[in-house]
């Protein structure tokens, strides 16, 4: 029989709890009540069920049997695994290819509202790829910058091209396992033919496959996106933001955007702000336009403009839920379709705008990126018209909401460690080399209304800031810690060790940096492969005393970053189930591919994917495996509070003092 | 950084980039765009601006787009809460402040106020010559400002090879005198370069250590920039040139210019007194060049690394060190600066009665304060050092024979013989000169003595405050004797000194030493490249020029005089894995221009690929390279058909249309450029002088200074030439500065450069 949880076990967010206990009034189902009711199927969830065709669906739950085609059950689990990492990829990559696409027709003058942002970084791509930059408009090395990234989904041979950007010894690794994707269609193509029935059957040589599929995404597609999102729209830098439901405001237009992509969303920005829109919100009796965020479309203009995020994942029901909301506007990945049934009890419309997403039952307005300021302005007076028919009475926001200083791209990392003139990675190598900082964790990942909201992530976060590891998130991880005031320069005074604090203190950053979206974790790659440069920390990613974590995990996109952070050397714990996990207790070696994405791609690959449920435990598995990076790297081993002695905190004690006082503390009594 | 002191340096710059802009918007109003800009000798222009913009500033209007530039690195100061990051946004305001204060020192001197003038100061040396009739520029009432090229091409050497292990900017006020005066006392003691600027409520540690009647100047290593922070700009300036000098980059190369001080310069901060928002904004842009700041107050620190070596700001309050008295505290405070700055220092432990360090190498005795000397015009002076078994020497032992000064009236003089008798199983005779030069430099480290001159004509003189404090004849003894161990230990054991002053036997040691003078002459006369098989390689300087190399051969010394093919030798055997590596000659390809398969083999890995071959007698064809701190320069003049040699002190004009200082920027950087050499002054007398392209009778023109300083060792190559007038017939700056004139000087002169074969 189903359990239903307490308010609190949903989730550790006080803005999430008021909502549900209105859900709970109104008699509304939510993703939190409804994964109360539905009980995941076991065999599914571990990985022992194979419906890859009409002999089947196959469930294997004895020890050594296998499907009707006699596919064993490790084929089954790899092969499931793999389908899930390929879908991860394309979801990830397909956001790259429309990027792409968008920045051909921005250089070639045929987007309406878009242009070239952010210079340097167009120069700073196209020079890695040898694109002639000397005497070219950006407009002309925008249009051999997009040629070249089109190129790379369709390419059949060869390597994708940003695999150079990864250190040389990482590089030869891939070589030499033969996994460096040829292209990305090609490898998501291969993934599902070789999973089909009766093909691939060697799991180990399926799951060498879903290396090169998750590559295709980690090093291709992904770093695609990010690439022109920030030649297009800016290279993030800090900026003062803020998240949770209390951004939604009363009297104004509330449209939330909800999705992945930054095209859309930075057009209705641009498009809120123009007098047009203004007097149109003016006229219908608001006082303006209030943009806010769901998901990674909120981390893409929370970055670059300051605009708020919403929430996370779980939150896109309860922006709903506040009845302040005119339009929710939606293109693409994690958008829960019980969104139209849910808004049907408000007047809430469910704006879909991708050619690829329709929901039954939601207003369809097609984004086209040739006209998209136009069709910006008419989604926002869509909203604008829904205005009146709010129900004043309905009307709940929560007065909760956080600030925090979004912003940290691997550019401003560089920038901010040394300035326009000394701007490295030698900070940061030589604060983990010391010890002052134990070591990184990118904490990154979805909600999963399976575990209590945010609760995995923020616990695991604030036990590793103590213990003077440094943070850095992106996606929905990212949007939990900010809630908490985590990504102010504030908590980098007193939520962290005090060798943590140092380093916060110096460089005047929080201890949880805001990295971008889930399409953004190149980023984190970017920065190992930096780190590795500087020297100091080895030379390959592997070494370096980091670990990556998704603690609420849920969405294929996760494996597919998962499966790329493993192939670049990292080590990866995810919280939650495995989809993987087999029954060892019931069922013989059902956990044979478990061990081999952990030990086997470990010996590969020197990261390795593991699954560890318990937050306490995945602290330790974290810790310990930094120490042991440090020691292998002859580093001394991280000691508590051995640092701690600079910062302000003498010098504002002082100035508490009387004048003459402090003059005499601060300056000693002169001689003469 | 801290958000403290992130305020406070963004809003110091904000305040001085602001203060920049209204002087030299004014300065543009009151003297015009087109009026010329320049700190005096130096071909670096403004210096920092050209480092770090690539921009050669000549005129005020060529510095409006400095300004502009340096407005948009500054930022606004960070919030009291919800901060954004400051660390970068700070460096970047420092940069700007750096830019703001050369351009604030740059109108200053076109308004004639700077170096900054103190009625009644003077300057304990200077390096400008223009000619012997004017005794350079003048020293009295006013401060150093800027350091010219001159003196950082002599110091150069010393910088590279570790005597000199790096600089000091103090800024700001001591907590009393003495204070102040023991400071610079151990920084001079460890041989670090101190610069001083800055003041505290309007009082300097400039006017302190002048109210102490310490000397301050290029000889004593103490320069004094001018009582504000913004001089402080200067220090900056020479890091900039040092790197532009010795480390071959080139203006604009901003980031590895700075990356270069942080792994190569050995310079720190020293914040005396109360920190204000300019000094902790200048700090800020000192922080970029890697170095870090020490400050006697509370102020917040900055421990983590990363952007310097080392930790970035300490603070030290001066009443919170350990210590029994000021004068322990202010030694606990240079001590600490040494190491967050992670300077090699060496110390010598001598055991005499006053302070001791290459620091006090260049400081002069004058005739009021002298006590007593040996040589000079009213008495004779010798040293003489021979090698001996190791059971004739008993080590340590000290003898004075005859009686001491004391009987000398105040400012007298009197005879005295120094004989040092070494042993050593790696000891060899021909090392015997090259110990023997050592007693200049080592005598010379005792504060209050001064030492000129070498073998029988050595000139030494010893202060009243030296006298007062102790120093005596055994003195030299027991300088020399740990100094000999602590520098040559690896080829000398045991280390005898007698001083003698008894006049009969010192006319039978001067005889004696005379007789083996006589004898290292022959042997070094007899010492000529075609009689050896190896040459050596110096790469001392490639700490500082990371591809240049100089082969030193017999009859050709290294480019900065220091090194002569014994010395090199000597060096090897002190220290076999060291920067002197003997070069197997092997194959000779040209004996005319000076090929050997060896010597080029060595130059191409030497220099890292960077040279292919070298020629050890030719200027015209692959010559060898320069780092930055030769003597002279050697430049082919087309239109004469033969070279110029223009001196390191001599900053006029040359017929090039260029002057030393703007030459030295073709010369240096290891770079190989045919018709353009740096040499050392002696090379010029050698024999292979340029042999491949005709010798010294190609020498058209040379700065007086040599003529003058050398008039004995030219007089005796133009004997060897055949051409006994030749020295007359050279032109230098005090006729000729043009190409014109030049050749009607020729002409004149009937020259033989003009009839001899084209040069090339």
């Amino acid at each position: 029989m189903p359990k239903k949880r307490e308010i609190n076990e949903y989730s550790t967010d006080p803005a999430a709890q008021q909502m549900l206990i209105r859900a709970e009034e109104l008699g509304i189902e939510t993703a939190f009540t409804r994964a109360d009711k539905m009980v995941p199927c076991n065999i599914g969830a571990a990985g022992m069920c194979c419906k890859q065709c009409g002999m089947g669906p196959c469930r294997l739950t004895k020890s050594g049997e296998v499907g009707v085609c006699g596919a064993t059950l490790d084929t089954m689990q790899a092969r499931n695994l793999t389908r899930s990492i390929a879908a991860g990829s394309a979801a990830h990559s397909d956001h790259g290819r429309d990027m792409a696409f968008l920045l051909k027709a921005t250089a070639n003058g045929e987007a309406e509202g878009y242009t070239i942002q952010d210079i340097a970084k167009l120069h700073m791509v196209a020079s890695y790829y040898k694109i002639p930059i000397d005497k070219r408009s950006p407009e002309e090395i925008a249009n051999d910058l997009a040629d070249l990234y089109i190129s790379q989904f369709g390419q059949q041979r060869g390597e994708v091209v940003p695999a150079i950007r990864a250190p040389k010894k990482r590089q030869q690794i891939w070589r030499e396992q033969n996994v460096i994707p040829r292209g990305v269609d090609r490898e998501v193509v291969e993934a599902l033919h070789r999973t089909h029935i009766g093909d691939d059957q060697d799991p180990e040589h399926i799951l060498n496959h879903a290396i090169r599929t998750a590559l295709a995404d980690g090093w291709a597609g992904s770093m695609i996106a990010t690439d022109i999102s920030d030649i297009l729209f800016g290279t993030p830098a800090p900026i003062l933001g803020q998240a949770n439901l209390g951004v939604i405001k009363e009297d104004m237009v509330n449209v939330v955007v909800h999705g992945h992509e930054p095209s859309l969303s930075e057009m209705i920005v641009a498009a809120s702000q123009t007098p047009e829109i203004i007097e149109y919100a003016k006229a219908a009796g608001a006082k303006g336009v209030n943009l806010s965020g769901i998901c990674c479309t909120a981390n893409e203009i929370l970055m670059r403009q300051g605009v708020p995020a919403a929430g996370n994942f779980l939150h896109q029901e309860l922006a709903i839920l506040t009845g302040a909301v005119e339009a929710m506007v939606v293109d693409v990945q994690c958008i829960m379709q019980a969104l139209v049934g849910l808004a049907q009890n408000f007047h809430t419309k469910i704006i879909t705008t991708s050619p690829k997403v329709k929901i039954t039952g939601a207003t369809h307005i097609e984004f086209d990126e040739h006209h998209a300021l136009t069709v910006a302005k008419n989604i926002l007076k869509v909203a604008i018209d829904n205005f009146k028919n709010r129900e004043v009475s309905k009307i709940r926001i929560p007065q909760i909401k956080e600030d925090l200083i979004p912003g940290f791209s691997h550019e401003y990392i560089n920038y901010m460690l040394g300035g326009s003139y000394r701007a490295s990675f030698r900070p940061l190598n030589d604060a983990i080399m010391a010890g002052r900082i134990r070591g990184v964790a990118a904490i990154v990942g979805c909600n999963n209304p399976r575990s209590s909201q945010d609760y995995l992530h923020n616990k695991v976060v604030r036990e590793l800031l103590k213990n003077d590891v440094l943070v850095v998130q992106t996606g929905c991880g990212a949007i939990a810690s900010a809630k908490l005031g985590l990504m102010l320069g504030e908590a980098g005074l007193s939520e962290v060790g005090s060798g943590l604090r140092e380093v916060c203190e110096t460089i005047g950053i929080p201890p949880v940096l805001h990295m971008g979206s889930c399409v953004d974790n190149t980023r984190i790659l970017t920065v190992l492969t930096q780190m590795v440069e500087e020297g100091g920390l080895g030379d390959d990613i592997d070494q370096i005393p980091a670990v990556g974590l998704a603690p609420e995990w849920m969405s294929e996109k996760a494996l597919a970053i998962a499966t790329y952070c493993v192939a670049s050397g990292a080590y990866v714990i995810f919280g939650g189930a495995s989809p993987v996990s087999g029954m060892p207790d019931r069922v013989n070696d059902s956990d044979a591919v478990l061990k081999y994405i952990s030990e086997g791609w470990e010996k590969i690959y020197g990261g390795k994917l593991e699954f560890i449920p318990d937050p306490q435990k995945m602290i330790e598995a974290t810790l310990a495996h930094i120490d042991k990076k440090r020691a292998a790297l002859g580093l001394p081993a991280w000691e508590r509070d051995k640092f701690g002695r600079s910062g302000d905190l003498r010098m504002r004690e002082l100035e508490k003092l009387p004048l003459a006082e402090r003059r005499e503390a601060i300056y000693g009594l002169a001689a003469d | 950084m801290s958000r403290y002191i992130a305020t406070r340096a963004m809003r110091g710059a904000n305040a001085l980039v602001t203060e920049a802009e209204l002087m030299l918007s004014r300065a543009l109003k009151e003297k015009g765009a087109d009026t010329p800009v320049s700190f005096p000798n130096t071909a670096y222009y403004l210096p920092t601006i050209l480092g770090m913009t690539g921009k050669t500033i000549e005129k005020l209007g060529d510095l409006q787009p400095i300004i502009k530039y340096a407005r948009d690195l500054l930022h606004p100061i960070p919030a009291f809460s919800k901060w954004t990051p400051y660390l970068g946004e700070t460096l970047d305001s420092g940069m700007a402040t750096l830019l703001a204060a050369e351009t604030i020192e740059a109108v200053r001197f076109a308004y004639g106020l700077q170096p900054e003038p103190m009625p009644g100061f003077k300057l304990s040396g200077g390096t400008s010559f223009t000619s012997p009739e004017n005794e350079g520029e003048n020293l009295d009432g006013h401060l150093n400002g800027p350091i010219d090229d001159i003196q950082l091409r002599s110091w150069g050497i010393q910088l590279v090879d570790g005597r000199m292990p790096g600089f000091a900017a103090i800024v700001g006020c001591a907590k009393s005198n003495a204070v102040a005066v023991k400071i610079v006392r151990e920084l001079q003691r460890r041989n670090i370069l101190t610069f001083l600027c800055g003041n505290v409520n309007g009082r300097s540690i400039i006017h302190q250590l002048q109210e102490e009647g310490v000397e301050l100047g290029y000889n004593t290593f103490t320069v004094p920039f001018g009582t504000d922070t913004i001089s402080a700009i200067y220090a900056l300036g020479f890091a900039t040139r040092s790197a532009l000098t010795f480390g071959g980059l080139k203006p604009g190369m901003s980031r590895e210019i700075l990356l270069y001080n942080k792994e190569r310069v050995f310079a720190f901060v020293l914040a005396l007194g109360e920190v204000d928002d300019l000094k902790y904004a200048a700090a800020a842009g000192a922080i970029n060049f890697g170095f870090p700041v020490i400050a006697d107050t509370v102020i917040p620190e900055i421990l983590p690394t990363g952007v310097t070596t080392y930790e970035h700001v300490v603070s030290m309050p001066f009443n919170a060190i350990e210590g029994k008295d000021d004068l322990e505290r202010a030694e606990q405070l240079v001590q600490k600066c040494i190491e967050v700055r992670g300077v090699k220092v060496k110390v010598s432990n001598v055991d005499v009665p006053v302070p001791y360090g290459s620091a006090f190498e260049g400081e002069v005795v004058r005739k009021t304060d002298l006590r007593v000397e040996f040589g000079g015009k009213h008495s004779r002076a010798f040293e003489f050092l021979q090698m001996a078994k190791l059971d004739e020497v008993t080590d340590g032992k000290i003898d004075v024979v005859g009686s001491d000064f004391s009987s000398i009236p105040p400012q007298g003089s009197m005879d005295m013989g120094i004989i040092i008798k070494v042993a050593g199983r790696q000891m060899q005779q021909d090392f015997e000169p090259v110990l023997e030069r050592q007693v200049h430099y080592f005598v010379n480290g005792a504060s209050g003595i001064q030492h000129v001159g070498q073998r029988d004509i050595a000139w030494i003189r010893i202060s009243n405050a030296a006298a007062d404090k102790g120093f005596s004849l055994e003195s030299f003894g027991k300088i020399l004797h740990a100094r000999f161990h602590e520098d040559f230990g690896a080829i000398v054991d045991k280390v005898q000194v007698t001083i003698i002053t008894e006049p009969t036997l010192h006319a039978e040691w001067l005889e004696k030493a005379r007789v083996a003078y006589d004898f290292r002459n022959k042997r070094l006369a007899d010492l000529t490249d075609n009689k050896v098989d190896e040459f050596y390689s110096c790469t001392l300087c490639q700490s500082f020029a990371p591809n240049h190399v100089c082969v030193v051969s017999p009859e050709r010394l290294g480019l900065c005089g220091a090194y002569n093919w014994l010395d090199c030798k000597a060096s090897f055997s002190i220290n076999p894995t060291g920067p002197n590596q003997p070069i197997k000659l092997g194959k000779q390809l040209d004996d005319r221009k000076g090929y050997w398969q060896g010597t080029n083999d060595y130059a191409n890995i030497g220099s890292h690929g960077v040279v292919q071959e070298v020629s050890m007698y030719s200027i015209m064809e692959n010559p060898m390279t320069a780092c930055g701190c030769f003597e002279c320069i050697v430049m082919l003049i087309p239109e004469a058909n033969g070279v110029m040699v223009v001196s390191r002190e001599d900053t006029s004009m040359t017929p090039a249309g260029m002057t030393f200082s703007t030459l030295a920027g073709v010369a240096g950087g290891g770079m190989q450029t045919p018709g353009v050499m740096g040499v050392g002054k002696f090379y010029l007398i050698s024999p292979k002088f340029i042999s491949a392209d005709g010798g010294f009778k190609r020498v058209v023109w040379m700065s007086s200074v040599l003529k003058q300083t050398m008039q004995d060792e030219f007089k005796a190559v133009c004997e060897r030439e055949g051409d006994p007038d030749l020295l007359d017939r050279i032109a230098d700056e005090r006729n000729v500065t043009t190409v014109e004139d030049l050749l009607a000087w020729l002409e004149a002169h009937n020259h033989p450069a003009m009839a001899m074969e084209p040069m090339f």
